[in-house]
């Protein structure tokens, strides 16, 4: 499995873990004042930005960005 | 009884700070454009010199309008906390992987063959003038309700800020009882629209796609520190975040759907919750979205970009979505969800210049997405239009500017009157409406760049099944009203309702598929041309 591959597989992880039925009904605060449901999805934008980071480092499409580039 | 009233008028203090940020921009606007270099291309795409930085801010301006500081607030005191998970956490990932997987690429292609709209993209990529004919009307159609939220959100704000109120110590005038006494002595909305109108028009007029980066990356800053800057007073008002969380409803901090005292829906119904995430695909095919991309000096600048607009929407929108949780407990249920901001600001800090402060955050959010889609409806029409039809030869660089200029205007006077004309109409479900609608047409850029074997009839198809089908339950919802399928098939299947983009997307992506399988295979020269061999 390659990069590409690997990113399009967390990805779609990622995006299972969006429908978080298990905190659909839990209005337990976190640190004291962030219901358990904010908190959850803040936390997961922030693993959205490391996952396109990883995407960045490891699946740059550096052929096709080299090839445009290129004035030829 | 006559009810007392308790001030002569209201502190105009609010107006002057407004009137102060607007003259800043305008000021920005004309400093930009002593970076104007002249030619179409530098009007159209800035001569693709956009680096990193300007880029983030420009491109999240644009996907943020009103709804970012207005919409958050509101939808968390109606929904609850699933409004951050419905709208913003998809949209971290769901954007940055937009902006990566078709960005990239098409910035690629416009810099490779020199285009500067999707439609010269889709015409290359599918052997077809008429592919261009077909979709000019449907984006530029897809726009108008975009553009007008902005207009029609500006005004409100405005109005709202300005107007005269009822409070329990009496009847509290508006700022301007002398001037506009038959508007409620608010500033009516026509002034409102026009002013930001003309506002938006004087630097896309003056510099472009440049004078729209710079003016977005001011706005863009603006409107991220006032939202937090509300958050911090709104906050401090209540006691801190721990008494500030008190005051929200048990109800709103659970997506369990239920039903308010007066009849709101409260929670947010799995399968909505599932199918909203079809909607943020709308960057996708975001006309005004493809031309700042475009705008890009290389593909690295994309990087900043594609890390960190999730975090960007986290820092406006937790904010946001905790204030619409805490106005729960201090606003009556029945508040407009676009006037809680407004009224949180006004009732706890009661400061006029930071209600101006804000009130001018939330115009930047506006005006940071009108530019954009101004300048790109000029765009598509010179480019499109005008000079496909009678070819680049026949106008000087200095007239296809012209050219733009003048559909740009054309284009802010059509959304001003249309502005005015339906003023009533609930402006965030519109919005959403007109994102399923770009949302639907996703497959047919995600096929152009990266299926070889889709043709221009798939294309064609894709196009006319994703639209018809967003227009049936476009119709259906009223024109523009919230609305979730309840047939009942879909009802037996996922227990509620769901998003008619699911549907129209299917819809476009099946076609796309069928029809592509069945028709004629693109020509040689176009794959090699679209999906190069490397090494």
């Amino acid at each position: 499995m390659n990069g590409k591959h690997l990113i399009i597989l967390l990805a779609i992880v990622l995006g299972v873990f969006h429908q978080d039925f298990w905190n659909w009904d839990d209005s337990e605060f976190i640190m004291g004042f962030m219901p358990i449901g904010l908190f959850y999805h803040a936390c997961y934008s922030l693993v959205a930005a490391v996952l396109w980071a990883f995407a960045i480092k490891f699946a740059w499409p550096k052929d096709l960005v080299d090839w445009a580039e290129n004035d030829d | 009884m006559q009810i007392p009233l308790i001030a002569s008028s209201a502190s105009t203090t609010p107006i002057v700070v407004i009137a102060i940020y607007l003259c800043l921009l305008l000021g920005l606007a004309m400093f930009s454009k002593t970076l104007f270099r002249g030619t179409s291309t530098d009007y159209f795409v800035a001569s693709r010199s956009i680096g990193p930085f300007m880029l983030l801010m420009s491109v999240f301006g644009t996907t943020m309008t009103a709804f970012a500081l207005v919409g958050s607030t509101g939808k968390a005191f109606e929904r609850g906390v699933g409004t951050y998970g419905l709208m913003a956490s998809s949209s971290g990932l769901i954007h940055a992987a937009c902006f990566f997987l078709i960005g990239i690429k098409l910035w690629s292609f416009g810099k490779k063959y020199g285009y500067v709209t999707q439609i010269q993209f889709f015409r290359d990529r599918f052997e077809s003038k008429a592919i261009g004919y077909l979709l000019f009307p449907i984006l530029v159609c897809l726009v108008i309700p975009y553009l007008l939220i902005g207009v029609i959100g500006a005004s409100k704000t405005i109005e709202g800020l300005t107007s005269a109120k009822s409070t329990p110590k009496g009847e509290k005038p508006g700022m301007f009882p002398e001037l506009f006494a038959s508007y409620n002595d608010a500033i009516p909305p026509a002034l409102t629209g026009a002013i930001i109108c003309i506002v938006v028009l004087c630097y896309i007029f003056a510099g472009g796609s440049r004078a729209a980066a710079w003016a977005n990356t001011f706005q863009t800053i603006v409107f991220m520190l006032m939202g937090i800057l509300a958050f911090y007073l709104i906050s401090d008002k209540l006691g801190g975040l721990d008494k500030a969380i008190e005051q929200a409803k048990d109800s709103h901090l659970v997506r369990t759907p239920s039903t308010g005292a007066k009849g709101g829906h409260i929670g947010v119904p799995p399968a909505m919750f599932l199918t909203y995430m079809f909607i943020p695909l709308s960057v996708g095919m975001f006309p005004h979205l493809f031309q700042h991309w475009l705008t890009a000096r290389s593909a690295k600048s994309f990087r900043l970009t594609v890390v960190a607009h999730p975090i960007c929407i986290m820092i406006v929108w937790v904010p946001c979505v905790l204030i619409g949780l805490w106005a729960t407990g201090k606003l009556p249920e029945t508040t407009p969800g676009g006037a809680v901001l407004a009224k949180m600001v006004g009732i706890l800090i009661a400061d006029p210049i930071v209600t101006g402060l804000v009130t001018a955050g939330i115009l930047a959010a506006i005006m940071s997405s009108l530019d954009s889609q101004f300048l790109c409806l000029g765009t598509m029409f010179t480019n499109d239009i005008v000079i496909d039809r009678y070819g680049k030869d026949k106008f000087t660089d200095k007239q296809i500017v012209k050219i733009a200029r003048l559909f740009v205007i054309a284009i802010v006077a059509l959304t001003y009157i249309l502005s005015i004309v339906l003023y009533k109409k609930s402006v965030f479900d519109l919005a959403v409406w007109s994102f399923s609608g770009f949302a639907s047409l996703t497959p047919l850029v995600f096929a152009a760049l990266y299926w070889k074997r889709c043709s221009k009839l798939g294309a064609i198809s894709s196009i006319i099944a994703a639209i018809s089908v967003w227009f049936y339950y476009f119709k259906k919802s009223g024109y523009g009203g919230e609305y979730t399928i309840q047939a009942k098939w879909i009802v037996e299947r996922f227990g509620e309702g769901i998003m008619p983009v699911a549907l129209s997307f299917g819809a476009g992506a099946l076609a796309m598929i069928v029809i592509s399988m069945v028709t004629p295979k693109p020509s040689k020269e176009t794959i090699n041309k679209f999906f190069p061999k490397f090494g």
